[in-house]
């Protein structure tokens, strides 16, 4: 007998999730600089060694997997993470100076460029959306234009540069000058751009103590197996409740349809699968609206849009959320029940 | 029944106190993750790996810091106030309407898939915020910060709202396949993605109608709350002048 041969088919790519990150790598780098340049910087060295050890992560990672091997960058990224949120935690990480030039300014500005400014803003949607559509299989001899498991990914990464060409040409703003004024926008985000990647973290790390299967027996410590109104009501606000906790409903999801669902509504009553399951997920975006851990959604835009509360875009949303929910609770009683 | 064990719970116990107590939410997560790991007895070592290996393996979360190079440089030559006076050059535009139309095409479009089509950094922040702020102040004059932030808030909210309740209508959405991946490995035959999507779409009508009933009412809340700051700055200016 021969033994078994493995073919590997691997496809290259130009856009590859690689190189994206090297790409994200070599932008904080660049801000990295930047701070340490900006004399009337509060917090200068802190805030710069808060960005330099995230930056670390995307240039350095692969490279450090590929020869350091995985356990080890494991650990020295593991490393970084704590020291991260100690920094932040400790306050040690603020606002610099900016240049910013007067609302005046500004208004001439626009005066002067007129309408033709939207076009920029405009094609990084646009781009992305009919890049993905048409250019995803594109390759010459398989090497392949996007990568094929981030096509998304890759066509925003290509929106953002053609965007940046087109914004150079209209504004005579160079490439740098945009990376330089992008400072402003990252330090009002600050440590909520980097709390997502926490959270998948923490998700991690729950997995492994097998927090879900915990929740799962203590949620079934308040069943009454023959209420099926309770049972919905415990399964929707169980989804909103814990999406709310992990920050994502793709986290709860698993934990609460296979402890309250599959086993009390599904084998138990003979629940019809599909409603509940797309209705239960919608119970989980419910939470998701609620939540400061869903950062990149409710803080994120709050830092973005300069609000005073870091909190607001979370009150605005909370009576469309509660008010799904319940509607989310009636609908799911009202239809998954054939009998 | 088997002995309940909690201490797994912990890390869970620590997140809401941490955020209740408004420690740094980095720091929080960071101390419950290793809390957890401590409860249930996994070496330093290990956990410290865990932790490198996730949040490495999530790096693509940080793509949002691509857009934001482009967005500044148009900031700097007065996008968000060409926005703004361009809502203002369109008579009968209220800040109501412009959330409106937007959260009805976000949703729309999430609903076909088009889910990169907007997005808070590349969409609310340069153009949907300032035509709703432009919009407002057209109607009421220079708008005070409270309400500036009201008007923001509501915009943010109307891209989330819009394309969570939209997106999975879409069947090839990551959601749905989770669904039905889910359904399968737990011996759940006989159910499609298409079947899933479908049972979307009623919530997504409802938070359409529920979040389109809410917008209508924010004219008269900004309304109200104008009147309200102009009564009492009136009064403040009359009492310095007494």
């Amino acid at each position: 007998m021969s033994a078994p041969i493995t073919v590997t088919v691997e496809t290259h790519s130009i856009l590859s999730i690689n190189n994206i990150y090297l790409l994200i790598g070599f932008v904080v780098m660049f801000l990295v600089v930047k701070t340490l340049q900006d004399k009337g910087h509060p917090k200068r060295l802190t805030t710069a060694l808060f960005w330099f050890l995230f930056g670390s992560v995307f240039l350095f990672g692969d490279l450090s997997i590929e020869l350091l091997g995985e356990s080890l960058t494991y650990q020295w990224v593991g490393i970084s993470v704590l020291c991260i949120a100690l920094l932040a935690g400790l306050g040690k990480v603020s606002m610099g100076s900016y240049d910013v030039p007067s609302e005046q300014e500004l208004n001439s500005r626009a005066q002067r460029i007129g309408n033709h400014l939207f076009i920029p803003a405009v094609m990084i949607p646009v781009v992305t959306v009919v890049c993905t559509l048409l250019l995803s299989d594109i390759n010459i001899a398989n090497i392949y234009l996007f990568d094929q498991k981030h096509v998304t990914l890759a066509a925003l990464t290509l929106a953002c540069g053609v965007a940046l060409l087109a914004g150079w040409k209209l504004t005579s703003g160079s490439p740098l000058l945009a990376l330089g004024e992008s400072r402003r926008l990252v330090d009002s985000i600050g440590w909520a751009a980097i709390l997502p990647q926490m959270l998948a973290m923490l998700g991690g790390v729950f997995i492994v103590a097998q927090t879900g299967t915990a929740i799962q027996d203590l949620v079934t410590l308040f069943i009454s197996p023959d209420n099926r109104f309770m049972l919905v009501v415990l399964y929707c606000t169980g989804m909103a409740l814990f999406t709310m906790i992990m920050g994502n409903a793709f986290a709860a999801f698993p934990v609460m349809t296979a402890g309250i669902a599959v086993p009390f509504l599904i084998q138990g009553h003979g629940a019809s699968p599909a409603p509940l399951v797309a209705i239960g997920m919608y119970s989980g975006y419910c939470g998701t609206l609620m939540t400061p851990m869903a950062a990149n959604f409710n803080i994120v835009p709050a830092a973005l849009l300069d609000l005073k509360d870091k909190y607001q875009v979370i009150k605005v949303q909370i009576p469309t959320a509660l008010t799904l929910l319940a509607i989310n609770i009636l609908l799911m009683y009202g239809v998954i029940f054939n009998d | 029944m088997s002995e309940l064990n909690l201490l797994p719970l912990l890390g869970i116990v620590i997140v809401v106190f941490g955020f209740a107590l408004r420690f740094n939410p980095l720091l929080v997560v960071c101390v419950a993750g290793l809390a957890t790991g401590w409860a249930v007895n996994i070496d330093f070592i290990s956990l410290l790996e865990t932790f490198g290996e996730k949040f490495m393996n999530s790096r693509q979360l940080a793509s949002f810091l691509l857009i934001l190079p482009v967005i500044a440089l148009l900031e700097r030559y007065g996008l968000q106030q060409r926005a703004k006076s361009w809502v203002a050059s369109i008579k009968s535009v209220t800040t109501s309407r412009i959330l409106s139309v937007y959260f009805i095409v976000r949703e729309c479009s999430a609903a076909l898939g088009l889910l990169s089509l907007a997005g808070q950094p590349q969409t609310v922040r340069p153009l949907l915020a300032p035509m709703a702020l432009g919009a407002a102040a057209n109607m009421h004059g220079t708008l005070p910060k409270h309400i500036q932030d009201l008007i923001s808030a509501h915009a943010a909210a109307c891209d989330n709202i819009a394309v969570f309740f939209g997106e999975d209508i879409f069947i090839a959405f990551g959601a749905v396949l989770l669904m039905d991946a889910f359904l399968k490995e737990n011996g759940i035959a006989g159910i499609e993605p298409l079947h899933i999507g479908l049972w979307a779409i009623p919530t997504a009508i409802a938070a359409l109608i529920v979040h389109l009933f809410r917008l209508a009412r924010l004219e008269a809340k900004i309304h109200h709350l104008m009147n309200e700051f102009n009564h009492c700055s009136t009064v403040e200016m009359s009492e310095e002048l007494s």
